[in-house]
């Protein structure tokens, strides 16, 4: 009786720890969740995947059930005499084909109106962002402003977003797990995505068809801002770019910084000249600034990345770093974006993320001090 | 009684019949028999060695961030994996019983074409190898096993790897077409009098819906690696977008095979559970006709789906709304054989023996893999599953819950036949459980990490995603699913170490196999059996009013006309495997035509031998 009484205990604990598993299994636990769907376009998708889960839960239930029950009602014992040889019954299986029929109906239906919901064109009013897969990071362009970045999708709540995509090498897949679903991208063809976030947060996402060695690593973030949040974006993104005013940065602070990179900015369209920022307390910065401009020309870095955002070109190897200070990731998701990770990733690529286009370029330990000075300025 | 055991004498006798023995016995062998047993001991060994490349990605997976795999380790070993499990494991191991079973259940001494068995045998071994030789070159294929263009141009892939896989997969295709031609011409003409096609088992009916399937879908990856071949080596432009090419076109060619593909892995497990769903029921199979149509209807809509790989390239609503709709269509027909197969039970005095216990394990996870199926059939689902690992989770429910639980169940049901021994029942059901807990653990977690958004083919995953504990689960579910693999060794290892024991009719059988002994003589039957009805055997007993017929002696062979042994099949192979390996060389240096030129001719020398030589 005790033993029973133990053994029943310990069985609700197993329990127990069993639905914690259970409700630690909840969206909120995976930031790249599909199952919580923040964007109309995944919406869709969810609420189909919802009733085919309802349906596909009801026919797993009875027909294991009836596979169970007939495990443990047939049990055959020695001795059994021989059973009664059936060899079918043509109303039963014709009952057991029009049922599942209608079932696929019942889900058919609506699999259809979400096939044509998910292609429809987009709102008129749509934000339109070109996307290109790159081995192995993604650059976001957005005509409507005439800025490119990386890796980093800025978008608005609340206003649909029409991705325009394609590929620069190889194929990838672009996914918005928490607004939309996949596309995938190639380097012959356009292929289309649209979305309309509405929550906003910073979201990771990442390429979804294998696209070489470093697949795992081509991440990138969503940041759904409110509109207004948005609009200073843009409006800051568009000072990062040959047309904007040279001011000259003071304390590294951050809106001092933006400003030196603005210079920067100028100076490396310029053509490679070398501007000292002025200012009394930004010396030591600004001189740190400098040398890493400096490098950032003479170790090649300015042949793949641009470090302007507005008209920027196109088809750079590398990712646009016009506002790269400012990223929460560096080379795609891999490293959180510290001054630290920042100088390992200079002076050692190949090592963080092997077969990486970026070449290892001797950039010593103390070198590597002022590029990331340079960039971090390049908010 | 139904395990009766055969004494000393009688084994001592059948020892006496003249068995061929040596290494030279098996080189030059024609027999199907024998074929099946090199078939199935080939691809065991390239199972574990697929097995051991999914422990290793386990490992990796098992905590985030990980480094104890290399990311271009890691893509060859998810790449070899899957084509290792397909091409080298599931394929052959269905050949193994459709060697060794189709000829016996249809009452026939061999097949077809003998010495194309054998051919067909060497050229799986010598692709299987050449594949795998890749690792010595440290160039295994790294572009997963669907290889899609344009990762696999010369520019993005400049090493041997997709080399390896192009070539190797030709050199297999050119194995399974010898081998389907031979088997569906079998069925069709070897079938003993009476046996009508609607009296057929119902293995030789998936059998041979799976021949026809591979007749079709074969030639169309033959040419589509041609054609890679052509890009790789002869620099021309079909998948290459910078020369005008289109990399959907492959994708269009490879699931037009792949797709196929997949019923061609399990519609011989659909088979086995048929034939061992009634001996263990002691019922006949509920529906017989209903079966073979659904079969021939899920082969026939097996071509019309291909595209529901592709929802993810944004094929427009209409393609997706046709390809929807007819994936959904298959939930049908394979709705109707899981509702027979219970049928079959229903009513039966069920016997839990090994074989039992797999069938029916593979039922209950074969619908978690159906319904998983029906899920990605919807494109705007799909386009939050594909390439995640629910997509994973849904195939290895269906390629392992079901191949897998298929063929294992078929194992230790023709056990005996093959070897003349009944493997240890304790062993057996110790390794059902261990397989099905191992299974679940490894698989279903990868249901849940997949829709928490967990892409496929990544050497690691960041920490803070969610993915650690699940993972973990995951691989800990796979070590005990390896450990049931040893304990199925150990099983073998054992049972080999035993006499000859097993009586020619263990189970109760309702086909023809049964009716000769275990195993069986060179000639199958001594005298060619009249069938009068499905389940001959079962009929023949019913008429007799027996349940257990009486062991069948063993006699010479004296006067049976059989074919002669030959070597020139292996010659033959060796030609065609050289051929291909001849053209890597030429691929990378123009000098390679001299050994294109020599590997021809030896393949027509071998050929020719062989056309020329006495069939006995």
């Amino acid at each position: 009786m005790l033993r029973t009484a133990a053994w029943r205990s310990r069985l609700v604990t197993a329990l127990c720890l069993l639905t914690v598993g259970l409700v630690g299994c909840s969206p909120e636990h995976y930031p790249q969740t599909t199952l919580l769907p923040r964007g109309d376009f995944a919406r869709i998708a969810d609420d189909l995947l919802d009733t085919t889960v309802k349906w596909a839960l009801l026919v797993f239930v009875l027909v294991e059930g009836v596979l169970i029950y007939a495990i443990f009602r047939f049990r055959g014992k020695p001795g059994d005499p021989e059973p009664h040889q059936t060899h079918g019954n043509t109303t039963v299986e014709i009952v057991w084909t029009v049922i599942p029929a209608l079932i696929l109906a019942a889900i058919a239906v609506p699999t259809v109106r979400a096939i044509f919901q998910t292609n429809a064109t987009p709102a008129k009013d749509a934000l339109t962002v070109e996307v290109v897969g790159h081995q192995w990071w993604w650059e976001f362009r957005y005509p409507e402003y005439n800025l490119t970045t990386a890796n980093e999708l800025h978008i608005p709540v609340g206003r649909t977003v029409s991705l325009r995509m394609g590929s620069a090498d190889v194929l990838h897949s672009f996914w918005v797990p928490q607004f939309a679903a996949k596309r995938d991208v190639f380097a012959n063809r356009e292929t289309r995505l649209w979305f309309k976030a509405e929550v906003e947060g910073e979201y990771p996402a990442q390429c979804g068809e294998f696209c070489g060695i470093q697949h795992a690593r081509m991440a990138y973030r969503i940041k759904a801002q409110k509109p207004e949040e948005f609009r200073a974006w843009v409006a800051h993104m568009q000072t990062l770019g040959p047309k904007a005013s040279a001011q000259s940065p003071s304390a590294p602070s951050k809106p001092a910084a933006t400003r030196a990179s603005a210079q920067g900015v100028k100076t490396a369209s310029a053509g490679g000249t070398v501007q000292h920022p002025g200012g009394a307390q930004g010396q030591a910065q600004g001189t740190q600034y400098a040398t890493g401009n400096q490098l950032f020309m003479t170790k090649g870095c300015v042949g793949c990345h641009s470090l302007q955002a507005v008209n920027a070109p196109k088809g750079m190897v590398g990712p646009n770093l016009a506002n790269v200070g400012a990223r929460s990731y560096i080379a795609a998701g891999t490293l959180k974006n510290t001054d630290e990770n920042l100088a390992r990733w200079i002076r050692n690529p190949q090592a963080i993320k092997k077969g990486v286009l970026m070449p290892n370029l001797g950039v010593s330990e103390t070198e590597a001090q002022a590029p990331v000075a340079f960039l971090r300025a390049h908010q | 009684m139904a395990t009766r055991v055969l004494d000393q004498h009688q084994v001592q006798t059948a020892a006496g019949y003249g068995e061929k023995t040596g290494l030279w016995s098996w080189i030059t062998t024609v027999d199907h028999k024998r074929i099946g047993v090199l078939y199935g001991a080939t691809a065991f060994l390239f199972f574990l060695l697929g097995g051991i490349e999914a422990l290793l990605i386990r490992i990796q997976l098992g905590s985030p961030d990980n480094t104890f795999l290399s990311p271009e380790r890691y893509n060859e070993l998810f790449t070899m994996h899957g084509t290792t499990m397909i091409f080298l494991a599931i394929m052959p191991l269905s050949a193994m019983f459709f060697n060794y079973m189709i000829p016996l259940q249809i009452g026939a001494r061999d097949v077809a074409f003998p010495r194309l068995n054998a051919f067909s045998y060497w050229v799986f071994l010598l692709g299987g190898l050449f594949l795998n030789i890749s690792w010595l070159f440290n160039a295994a294929p790294d572009q997963g096993w669907f290889g899609y263009a344009n990762l696999t141009s010369r520019q993005y892939s400049p090493g041997m790897n997709v080399d390896f896989w192009m070539l190797g997969l030709q050199i297999l295709g050119i194995a399974s077409l010898a081998a389907a031609v031979n088997f569906f011409v079998t069925i069709i003409n070897l079938r003993a009098p009476g046996m009508k096609l609607m009296r057929m088992p119902m293995f030789v009916w998936m059998s041979f819906i799976t021949q026809v399937l591979l007749l079709l879908a074969f030639p169309v990856i033959t040419v589509a690696l041609i054609l890679l071949m052509f890009d790789r080596f002869f620099g021309t432009h079909f998948f290459v977008p910078s020369g005008g090419g289109d990399p959907i076109l492959w994708q269009h060619l490879f699931w037009i095979f792949g797709h196929p593909e997949v019923y061609i892995l399990i519609l011989p497990a659909f088979g086995i559970i048929s034939e061992v769903l009634p001996v263990f029921s002691r019922k006949p199979l509920f529906g017989y006709a209903a079966m073979v149509f659904s079969g021939v209807f899920i082969a026939f809509l097996g071509f019309g789906v291909w595209s529901h790989h592709m929802f993810a390239t944004g094929m427009g609503p209409i393609a997706d709304t046709f390809f929807a709709l007819t994936t959904m269509l298959i939930a049908i027909p394979t709705g109707v054989k899981i509702f027979n197969w219970i049928g079959t039970m229903w009513g039966g005095s069920l016997q839990f023996r090994t074989p039992m216990l797999f069938a029916i394990g593979f039922i209950a996870m074969f619908i978690i893999g159906g319904l998983s199926g029906v899920m990605h059939s919807e494109p705007p689902a799909d386009l939050q599953q594909t390439d995640t690992y629910f997509i994973v989770a849904h195939f290895h429910y269906v390629m392992f819950g079901g191949s897998i639980f298929g063929i294992t169940a078929g194992a230790y049901y023709w056990w005996p036949k093959m070897f003349g021994r009944l493997l240890n029942e304790g062993l057996g059901k110790l390794h059902f459980w261990l397989m099905l807990i191992g299974f679940n653990v490894t698989f279903f977690p990868m249901h849940v990490v997949g829709l928490h958004g967990m892409p496929r083919r990544t050497y690691t995953y960041p920490a803070g995603l969610g993915f650690e504990t699940l993972n973990r689960i995951e691989t800990v579910g796979a070590f005990i699913l390896g450990l049931s693999f040893l304990v199925f060794l150990i099983n073998v290892v054992q049972t080999w170490r035993k006499p000859r024991n097993a009586p020619a009719d263990p189970w109760n059988g309702a086909t023809l196999e049964w009716s000769i002994p275990s195993p069986p003589q060179e000639w199958n039957f001594a005298q060619i059996p009249v069938v009068h009805g499905r389940d001959a055997l079962w009929e023949v007993k019913r008429e007799q009013g027996r349940t257990a017929l009486p062991e069948p002696a063993r006699v010479s062979g004296a006067g049976i006309h059989m074919p002669n042994p030959s070597y020139w099949p292996l010659v033959s192979a060796i030609g065609v495997t050289a051929v291909f390996a001849s053209l890597m060389a030429l691929g990378h240096d123009k000098a390679g035509a001299w050994l294109v030129v020599a590997s021809v001719a030896l393949l027509f020398f071998g050929i020719y031998r062989w056309a020329f030589e006495p069939a006995g």
